[in-house]
């Protein structure tokens, strides 16, 4: 896998190294039944540890993420991929874990489990603050990972596989062909 | 490659190696000139360039701090990103997208096409459409240019036959894979595009021109040129006489030197041109170099922009297949019956799963991005690249209270949109909506400005040194051996995308430099 920092062990779909010594929360869920990574677990359920944040904030930052990027059909595993990136950088950077603890108090301890209608109400009153902008940008690390990219159809890179040339650049076929004068010739394989 | 000594004062230094620095420095250095070539950033190659977008955006953008003012909305859309530009050697040309329009003549002549427009500072370009278009000839030949002098164009894309069929219903006559400088045959020996998308990724097959691979090289063989990557020019020198005498830089091992010069070009893409000429202050130019008549760093344009996205009900793909490889030329045109003066093109545009919603969707969030996001396999793209009005107090200014690595000043945006720019991009986006509209889109999606990937006009040539900054070999009006060598030097931003005539102008300006110095006045 190219996509390194996002690709997953299978087996267990999150980190679970150095459970007893360093965590301080963890996230939990259960892949969905008959999505591509439940076919090839072992188990369904899995858990995230976190090293920065409580077991609380995990659930908070889990909800604020299902609201920034609310995919109904995108599994919780998937967020809780992007969840742990920001706790490993919140336990290394203490200005992080400080603007996210901060930012997840000033939404409420009640925000995890309240209806999505509260929560865009509450984000949309700290729209504007570091906490938003640095957290909506974190989340959105969502679309870089192996399970969005399965989930949306995105093919990333081709060029380890000869590009696009002779696998379907120009496969479109809901709309006439654009003419040879206002395009250039098509390359045939061989 | 050569090693040129630091006291060496007969040698032309070049800061910056993208498409105006790099072009440069292979010119004079086949004409037999020695040539210092400073690039800020790492050299990177076709073998190292990564495929993550993430990691390839890190790796290759100029990521240092840049604040900003002004009523632009890029300031809250982009607050960390108010230009995209690069740090590598190769400067932008690697991440660019290749497309290779000229400017037109009308364009060229602004002031006085389109009269006294108010609270703009329009002026004609000092040197006349035919001259510019010698060098054209030259620079599209050399860069393999697509549909021109002969040249195959690129084929069309899924993404594109969307684009065209929506532009052709609605009457556009002049829509086509655009101008590129993307190999459709083997040439330059570089091999032909393979449709992976990823321009602006670095281009892993080389078929996209980017002096990276192309110039830089070729000046390297000469024996003729001593290329210093990771090495941050923060100072021109000067002499009691006014003249430039070197520079001084930080160099890959973080210890500061002093490199001498016969003649100096400033290639940094247009905010860190202006940036550096005014970093250099002294006793003798306390407003900073060539800038007597307060010029440096004012009318910065970065072209009206907006994405049009299209939303449609079937499968577009649009991530497949080279990223720009579309326009619509006929709004190109002076009409001022639209609104607005100046021209735009609508050119297609394609954006990975990662950077899409970053760049592309700024500042969206929610169920309605989402539901956009769900949508991505149907999105078809275009932006808008139209000709700013250049104004006075758009400017690159030295921001004092916030400082770079190296301790510097950064470099402040002002920008104040002027009400022709919103004017156009409104024109636009209704015009692209009617496209997406003829081929049956669900919905259209428009975005205010877009981060500054085209940095043009803060060091403008002019005629008159109380106008701009350099005459039309990009040659300053106030110090004889300091020269302006990229998009800064452009007199307006016209609606070109403005690598090809950076490029052009490097290869005009190169020929003035070696004369100049074979008849020892330089």
């Amino acid at each position: 896998m190219m996509r390194g920092s996002q690709a997953v062990d299978h087996r267990s779909p999150v980190d679970r190294r150095d459970f007893l010594k360093t965590t301080t929360g963890v996230i939990t869920g259960v892949l969905v039944a008959g999505s591509p990574l439940a076919l090839v677990a072992p188990s369904r359920a899995w858990a995230a540890d976190l090293k920065a944040f409580t077991t609380a904030e995990g659930a908070a930052l889990m909800a604020l993420a299902r609201t920034i990027a609310p995919h109904d059909k995108l599994e919780d595993a998937a967020y809780a991929v992007v969840i742990q990136g920001i706790d490993a950088e919140a336990a290394k950077d203490p200005a992080t874990r400080k603007l996210v603890k901060d930012g997840l108090a000033g939404l409420g301890a009640a925000f995890a489990t309240s209806p999505e209608t509260a929560r865009v109400a509450a984000l949309k009153k700290v729209e504007q603050t570091p906490f938003f902008q640095t957290l909506r940008v974190k989340v959105f690390g969502l679309y870089a990972s192996d399970y969005a990219y399965r989930y949306f159809g995105y093919e990333g890179e081709a060029f380890s596989k000869g590009g696009y040339l002779f696998r379907g650049f120009n496969d479109l076929r809901w709309l006439p062909d654009v003419p040879l004068a206002d395009s250039g010739p098509v390359i045939k394989q061989g | 490659m050569a090693k040129f000594e630091l006291n060496d004062d007969g040698v032309v230094v070049i800061i910056g190696s993208g498409a105006g620095g790099g072009t440069l420095a292979h010119e004079l250095t086949r004409r037999g000139i020695k040539v210092v070539l400073f690039e800020a950033g790492k050299r990177q190659s076709l073998a190292t360039f990564s495929q993550v977008p993430g990691e390839a955006f890190a790796q290759l953008t100029w990521l240092e701090p840049r604040t900003q003012s002004g009523t632009s909305s890029v300031k809250d859309d982009y607050p960390t990103l108010p230009v995209w530009t690069c740090q590598t050697v190769g400067g932008s040309t690697v991440h660019w997208t290749a497309a290779c329009p000229r400017v037109q003549e009308y364009e060229m002549k602004s002031r006085t096409t389109y009269g006294d427009v108010k609270g703009t500072s329009h002026l004609d370009w000092p040197i006349e459409h035919a001259e510019l278009v010698k060098y054209y000839e030259i620079a599209e030949k050399r860069m393999n240019v697509a549909r021109r002098h002969g040249v195959p164009g690129l084929p069309a894309s899924s993404h594109f036959k969307v684009i065209y069929n929506g532009a052709r219903k609605i009457g556009y006559q002049h829509v086509h894979t655009n101008y590129m400088a993307i190999n459709t045959q083997p040439a330059d020996g570089r091999g032909i595009c393979i449709e992976q998308g990823f321009c602006a990724q670095g281009c892993k097959t080389g078929a996209k021109w980017s002096t990276l691979y192309t110039e830089i090289p070729r000046a390297e063989a000469t024996g003729k040129l001593d290329l210093r990557p990771q090495s941050r020019v923060t100072r021109i020198e000067h002499g009691a006489d006014g003249k430039v005498t070197g520079v001084v830089y930080v160099d890959a091992q973080g210890k500061e030197q002093r490199q001498k010069a016969r003649i100096v070009c400033v290639a940094c893409n247009s905010v860190e041109t202006a940036r550096l000429l005014l970093l250099s202050e002294s006793g003798k130019f306390s407003q900073g170099l060539a800038n007597s008549h307060d010029q440096v760093g004012r009318n910065y344009s970065r072209h009206t922009g907006g994405f049009c996205w299209g939303i449609f009900d079937k499968p577009v793909q649009m991530w497949r297949g080279a990223t720009l490889a579309g326009v619509i030329e006929d709004e190109n045109v002076f009409n001022p019956k639209r609104g607005f003066v100046g021209g735009y093109h609508l050119e297609m545009v394609a954006m990975e799963l990662p950077t899409y919603p970053l760049v592309g969707l700024p500042y969206m969030w929610g169920r309605d991005f989402a539901d956009i996001m769900e949508n991505y396999r149907n999105i078809a793209g275009m932006f808008i690249n139209g000709e700013d009005m250049p104004r006075s107090d758009n400017r690159i200014t030295l921001n004092k209270s916030v400082k770079d690595a190296f301790g510097l000043p950064v470099a402040n945006i002002h920008f104040d949109e002027h009400e022709n720019d919103t004017a156009m991009r409104k024109h636009a986006q209704g015009q692209a909506k009617k496209v997406y509209d003829a081929v049956g889109a669900k919905r259209m999606i428009t975005t205010r400005q877009t981060p500054g990937t085209h940095n043009m006009c803060t060091a403008r040539m002019s005629n008159d040194p109380r106008d701009g900054v350099c005459n039309p070999h990009g040659q300053t009006h106030d110090i004889k051996n300091l020269f302006i060598s990229d998009g800064s030097a452009m007199t307006t931003s016209t609606s070109a995308n403005p690598t090809l005539t950076i490029v052009s102008l490097a290869l005009r300006q190169a020929e003035f430099i070696s004369r100049e110095m074979g008849a020892k006045s330089l």
